[in-house]
């Protein structure tokens, strides 16, 4: 299953963008930040206690249980009138929530996490980005690994010099992208698609920001 | 190999001499004496100076800035440029721009992860890699156009080179990947530091066996240590380097103050032995913030006095 990665941040950061507001209301979310430990309801608990020591007054928390669905506004109706006392909302989900939240009700928001990527559960406790959704997908010719994203320098024609036993020259927990492609294609017996060259990408596959339509039959 | 260019590197080449080249990296700062005092050093004793594209990510006085000064001394420059820091819109306008000051040399690279050097949190590019932009200098030359298609008046007219690293694992991958970037374009190949000469060797044998050293000129990559501090470095820290155990121990072994000279006493016999290998064209000698070594390495290898020949403006 795909998860958006999300990561706590600094105290520090959280305390400056809550600066002036006194009374905040904390959201969590029960899909991919709880999977992740960063925005269900243990977290969401330690943050109360946190904000509540720094002298803030948490009206109330709540740990929805898909933030970025769109039903998400009405089981926040549940909890209007602590809503409503809040200076802003203090939202432990993706970005994605955080903005469907925004949406939904006219308050600040303030994202306590950073969304990292859009990872894949590759193992227990471990996320790996897959995908990085370019729009113009080559996977067919690297054995189903994506470069784009597995390289670290997203190089589409061959690994860099700096391959450090299979692994990335920036960081030894990571695997180079080309060993990968090399090993899979080679017991594929297709080292073969290695040679063919791909042309410089096409970023307008979709420009940023995306945006698609299901055409009208 | 027919001559494509005015380029001299390109014509020492063609005419069988082993040609030298060598590598300055420019300030870190505006200051133009910088980047002459370093030229001036090596310039009687190699045919062409590679000028770094802001190497390790450092933040540099640009290549093609530091090119031009080169050229207004009459010394032949090779233009690096990296493939990181600018998108194919900007890679083809500083392609002209070297072009328009007939800098007829250059190196396409990928270039190091931004994560090494002085802005670890910018954002690299890639919009093109290596291949791509040894493609795009060909089509600019050859076909004297642009990557969107339309004419471009008075095309650059470039000698076009890429790195090659014998050493970076995985091994079987580096000579067919050498086989793609010369049907890529490149036409020369300046290869990383060589330490460990078997396997340079061996990988010169690969591509000898595949005919590619008749499509390509080869450049044998030497950089003098300058300590065993240094050696022990290399071989631990930069990645994709391969310094055997016997190198580290006989620098090691070295009383500190001679290391420096028998740094200098390696790099001079691998160039005597792999003049003798074949499909090695010439040397690439990178001898860094040292240039002031770089006359005493070509005359000792014997590589000196260079051929004397007028570059075409």
């Amino acid at each position: 299953m795909i998860r958006s990665i999300t990561q706590q941040k600094p105290a520090e950061e959280i305390q400056r963008l809550l600066n002036g507001m006194a009374r905040v209301f904390i959201i969590g979310c029960g899909t991919c930040a709880t999977l992740t430990r960063t925005g269900g309801l243990p977290e969401v608990e330690a943050m109360k206690d946190a904000l509540s020591e720094k002298g803030k007054v948490v009206t109330g928390t709540t740990v929805v249980p898909v933030a970025c669905d769109n039903l998400t506004a009405d089981i926040l109706k549940e909890f209007q009138s602590m809503i409503k006392q809040a200076d802003a909302l203090l939202i432990m989900a993706c970005a994605f929530g955080v903005q469907t939240i925004a949406r939904q009700i006219n308050k600040i928001v303030i994202p306590a996490l950073n969304t990292l990527f859009i990872g894949k559960e590759t193992g227990a406790s471990e996320f790996n980005e897959v995908c990085s959704q370019c729009g113009t997908c080559i996977i067919g010719e690297t054995g189903g690994i994506c470069p784009v994203t597995a390289c670290h320098k997203g190089l589409v024609n061959g690994p860099c010099g700096g391959t450090n036993n299979g692994k990335c020259e920036i960081d030894s927990n990571k695997d180079c992208a080309w060993t990968m492609i090399y090993n899979r294609l080679s017991e594929l017996n297709r080292l073969d698609l290695m040679r063919n060259y791909q042309k410089p990408r096409n970023h307008l596959g979709e420009p940023s920001p995306g945006k698609f339509e299901i055409p009208a039959e | 190999m027919s001559v494509k260019t005015p380029s001299k590197l390109e014509k020492i080449l063609s005419e069988g001499h082993l040609a030298v080249t060598s590598e300055c990296g420019p300030p870190r700062g505006s200051d133009p004496d910088a980047v002459k005092k370093k030229a001036e050093l090596i310039k009687d004793y190699v045919d062409a100076v590679n000028i770094t594209d802001n190497q390790t990510s450092v933040t540099r006085m640009s290549s093609l800035s530091a090119c031009i000064h080169l050229k207004l001394m009459g010394v032949e420059p090779v233009l690096q440029m990296v493939t990181r820091d600018r998108n194919r819109i900007a890679i083809q306008s500083d392609i002209l721009g070297a072009a328009s000051f007939d800098i007829f040399n250059m190196l396409c690279l990928s270039g190091d992860h931004q994560s090494f050097g002085d802005c670890p949190q910018g954002q690299n590019v890639h919009d093109l890699d290596s291949m791509q932009l040894l493609q795009t200098v060909h089509l600019m030359r050859d076909e004297g156009k642009f990557l969107g298609g339309a004419d471009i008046n008075r095309p650059p007219k470039m000698f076009v080179g890429a790195a090659a690293n014998p050493f970076a694992d995985p091994f079987e991958i580096r000579t067919p990947r050498l086989a793609k970037k010369i049907a890529a374009g490149a036409e020369f190949i300046q290869t990383q530091c060589i330490y460990n000469l078997d396997k340079f060797e061996e990988w010169m044998k690969q591509i000898c066996d595949r005919g590619l050293h008749e499509k390509v000129y080869i450049l044998a990559g030497v950089t003098p240590l300058k300590s065993a501090g240094m050696a022990k470095f290399m071989k631990n820290r930069v990645p994709g380097m391969d310094v055997p155990d016997d190198v580290v121990k006989r620098m090691a072994d070295t009383p500190k103050e001679k290391q420096p000279e028998e740094g200098i006493n390696i790099c001079v016999e691998t160039i005597e032995r792999l003049k003798s290998v074949e499909g090695v064209k010439g040397f690439h000698i990178m001898a860094i913030e040292w240039e002031e070594k770089v006359p005493g390495i070509v005359e000792r290898a014997g590589l000196y006095p260079r051929p004397k020949i007028e570059a075409e403006n």
